[in-house]
């Protein structure tokens, strides 16, 4: 397993400037790691909307790369959202997924099917041009160049290291960059400015 | 029977347009001139799960339209995020589902809609309201309820009843985007296509 910092980590070499959604826990390390970038988007509102709006950015700018880092929780939330994908199929769609089988800012509580559920499977099966999972840090960043160099829309599964709730405090949440309006409207200018 | 503020029960005097003006009553609701105003509004997307009311009429043709693309999600929610990303990018999207999907969706309108401001364009179909009938005053709870909600949500709604009130569309389309703010188009009767048209 990797960890959370991790994952964001090997994933921003390969996407230092691509738009990337993010949720909760990934959205925190997200602007931790790459703060203050016209291309982060985070303010999915309502739980389980991430790989929504990033479709709709797909769809919006067929030009530019979009990278979704859902959540395990938030994808359970949305599952129909795979098979919308799938039927869409945007090539330039990147969907991964931090598998820590854990609501982790809602208390450490397991998610349904947390040791039954194989996400990738299940991305696979609702139609996803490619699906991969990966437990090894090192693995995953052989072959995440690939992934992104090759067409959407790919699922790519993270197997994360849960927080030990009593023992690790969250990754910082920077609220300003998070959720604010200023955020958005920047994202906003970025994006639907046409650069 | 003790009633809360926002009663919904028989009689329910909410703010919606549907109670402040007669409904004209034996006019029909026409496919190809809502698809029409939908076009001069300037939307591109179609972001829908399927309707009773407005499956003939509005869902099918739209289907065969190459002028405007079509989006089928699972669930209504998800619409609300897609129709969100539209947005940042500048492209406009209407929102085509039920009653019933707009219930379902309502945090995800709260969320993203509301507090984030954003223009979420809904058109939708009132399943089983009766022609002529306000929406708060028909015989089915899922229809009354909808405009006490979209009051009590600050959400700006029309309802759409006959051909009369098709200019009623670009207006709201345009005050969703540039306000922007969500906005909600309710259709109240079953919408028609020419069936020499509709088997094509």
């Amino acid at each position: 397993m990797m960890t959370r910092k991790e994952a964001m980590a090997t994933l921003l070499t390969h996407a230092r400037d691509e738009i990337i959604v993010a949720v909760y826990s990934m959205a925190f390390e997200l602007v931790a790691q790459r703060p203050d970038h016209p291309l982060n988007y985070t303010s999915v509102g309502a739980m389980g909307l991430a790989s929504s709006h990033g479709l709709g950015i797909a769809l919006g700018r067929p030009d530019r790369k979009v990278i979704v880092f859902d959540g395990d929780g938030s994808l359970l939330m949305n599952l129909g959202t795979l098979v919308t994908i799938a039927s869409v199929a945007p090539l330039n769609f990147y969907h991964f997924l931090s598998e820590n089988r854990t609501y982790d800012v809602n208390g450490g509580h397991t998610v349904p099917g947390g040791e039954t559920a194989d996400f990738a499977g299940l991305a696979a099966a609702a139609g996803y041009r490619g699906a991969h999972a990966f437990s090894d840090k090192d693995e995953f960043a052989a072959n995440l160049g690939g992934i992104l160099a090759g067409p959407g829309p790919v699922f790519t599964s993270l197997r994360i290291v849960p927080r030990d709730q009593t023992k690790e405090a969250p990754t910082p949440a920077d609220y300003p960059q998070l959720y604010t309006a200023k955020a958005r409207a920047l994202f906003r200018a970025t994006v639907g400015g046409g650069d | 029977m003790r009633a809360g503020r926002f009663s919904i029960g028989v009689g329910y005097g909410g703010q919606g347009r549907c109670n402040l003006e007669p409904m004209t009553n034996g006019g029909e609701l026409s496919g190809p001139a809502i698809i029409s105003e939908i076009k001069r509004s300037g939307i591109e997307f179609i972001l829908s799960v399927p309707d009773m009311t407005t499956s003939k009429g509005l869902l099918w043709p739209i289907s065969r339209d190459p002028e405007l693309k079509l989006v089928r999600a699972c669930k209504e929610g998800e619409t609300v995020g897609i129709g969100a990303g539209l947005s940042y990018c500048n492209r406009r999207a209407l929102l085509l589902f039920q009653n019933t999907g707009l219930l379902d969706s309502i945090n995800a309108l709260r969320a993203v809609a509301v507090e984030y401001k954003l223009p979420i364009c809904m058109m939708v179909g009132l399943l089983s309201k009766e022609p002529g009938v306000p929406p708060t005053q028909s015989n089915y709870y899922g229809v009354r309820i909808v405009e006490p909600i979209l009051d009590a949500m600050g959400i700006h709604h029309e309802c759409l009843e006959t051909d009369d009130d098709l200019p009623l569309i670009k207006p709201m389309v345009d005050r969703c985007y540039s306000t922007p703010e969500p906005v909600a188009l309710l259709i109240g009767q079953p919408v028609a296509w020419p069936d020499e048209v509709a088997s094509i």
